[in-house]
């Protein structure tokens, strides 16, 4: 008799799996590598997909041997879980939905059963079916870690993102000697409307600025909570010297807050950027003249 | 109808993020029955109001969006619905300029003044249904006041 595995009454289920899967570590790896997600993940070389294979292999060996083939926290899992993190995203990336790339996971699991159950032979029906049923929740397990890194990466992403918008949609323009300009861009709630205020009066300050221009034409819809974020931030231009004006309205919006019953009070408004920059330099007294046309003067 | 999909939902109201959801929803669903840029402004606006109210005051519920068709004109339904506290004094909350909380006061009767039809239902501890419908090609003009 070769070994113990021919006894099937030897060792618990889990310590049978986890001898198997050192056992057989290499053979798995090879089958896998030829597997859709390995094959997917490691175009450059066949060898680079065996040994991410081994060190999965490892893993879920290493996770059976602590006995915890239920627990997706399991420290085992720690090693690879980059590495799955990587194949998974790789899959997404190449435009899987989540439900494909857990069926292709899905898919690493027969040919190690099939492994599994050429090594039980001799072994009785019941130890070889709770093998199997071991090897097939340590499977399911490994499914949820590689699911589970992917979402948290995606929560990650979206937060970076979210932080990402905050500062990139609010720029505050010089656009003459003591004005400066915010075209605002998107959604201005209570977050973003915070920064408008902070970067603006910041800017206030840094340029000398007597004038700024909150400009609206990127701001799709204009409610009750985005006028008064409007108002506080001229409110408290106003304080720091600087008179604002907001432009941008478009006619819907104009109509609009009309209806709402919005009234911007004392706020000096303009249809247009350039209505508001007009106006402005004509307080500043500076004037634009228009250049002589070529061929028209004198040679 | 072909124009109706995509047209009728339920969505959530539980964050800020909800309401980007919100406003976008209601703007692709009133573009798509073939509202007004100025129609689909003030709907959107609305929209925005009534939902923010959900959220805040009623601690967060739901909006539904329904393709209504009456004579041959089609129609845009919103229906808030919260279990929220509700509201004790309706005539109240309807005026401009009363709020409960740090806003403008502005929304509730604001939204109002937006749409063609607007009912609110609400009573003390049993949360407040907000219906609110706009048509096509009818003209904006002042709502009749009550």
């Amino acid at each position: 008799m070769p070994e113990h595995e021919a006894d099937g009454t030897l060792g618990s289920p889990t310590d049978e799996v986890r001898d198997f899967l050192r056992r057989r570590r290499e053979q798995i790896a090879q089958r896998w590598a030829d597997e859709p997600l390995f094959r997917a993940v490691f175009t450059l070389s066949r060898d680079e997909a065996v040994e991410a294979g081994k060190a999965v292999v490892d893993a879920l060996a290493q996770v059976a041997d602590a006995q915890r083939v239920e627990d997706p926290d399991a420290a085992g899992f720690t090693t690879v879980r980059e590495q799955l993190a990587r194949m998974g995203a790789a899959r997404s990336r190449a435009g899987l939905s989540t439900a494909q790339v857990s069926s292709e996971l899905a898919a690493l699991r027969p040919p190690v059963e099939n492994l599994l159950l050429a090594d039980l032979p001799d072994a009785s029906p019941d130890h070889a079916r709770a093998c199997v049923t071991t090897l097939s929740v340590l499977m399911g397990t490994l499914r949820v870690v590689v699911m589970q890194t992917a979402l948290t990466e995606g929560q990650a992403l979206i937060d970076r993102q979210r932080l990402q918008l905050l500062e990139v949609a609010t720029p505050v323009i010089k656009l003459w000697d003591g004005i400066v300009a915010v075209p605002l861009i998107g959604t201005l709630d209570s977050a973003r409307s915070q920064v408008v205020m902070e970067t603006l009066l910041e800017a206030i300050v840094d340029q000398q600025a007597r004038f700024a221009i909150l400009d609206i034409t990127g701001v799709p819809t204009v409610d009750s909570l985005v006028a008064q974020h409007l108002m506080k931030t001229v409110a408290a231009a106003r304080l720091m010297g600087a008179e604002c004006i907001v432009s941008g309205i478009r006619p819907a919006i104009a109509q609009t807050m009309v209806h709402l019953g919005l009234d911007l009070g004392t706020v000096i408004t303009r249809s247009s950027l350039a209505d508001a920059l007009g106006y402005v330099l004509h307080q500043l007294g500076v004037g634009i003249v228009n250049p002589t046309p070529y061929g028209a003067g004198e040679r | 109808m072909d124009t109706a999909a995509g047209v009728e939902a339920r969505l959530p109201i539980r964050s800020d993020m909800d309401l980007v959801w919100v406003r976008q929803h209601v703007r692709q669903a009133a573009a798509q029955l073939g509202f007004g840029l100025v129609d689909q402004t003030k709907l959107v606006t609305a929209a925005s109001e009534l939902a923010r109210n959900t959220l805040v005051y009623g601690g967060g519920g739901t909006m539904e969006t329904q393709h209504l068709v009456s004579g041959g004109v089609r129609g845009l339904r919103l229906t808030f619905s919260d279990e929220g506290p509700g509201i004790a004094d309706l005539e109240q909350a309807l005026s401009d300029g009363y709020t409960s909380g740090d806003g403008l006061g502005m929304g509730l009767g604001g939204a109002r003044r937006l749409v063609h039809e607007f009912a609110i239902e609400s009573s003390p501890g049993a949360g407040t249904i907000v219906r609110v419908t706009s048509w096509t090609g009818r003209p904006p003009g002042p709502r009749e006041e009550s």
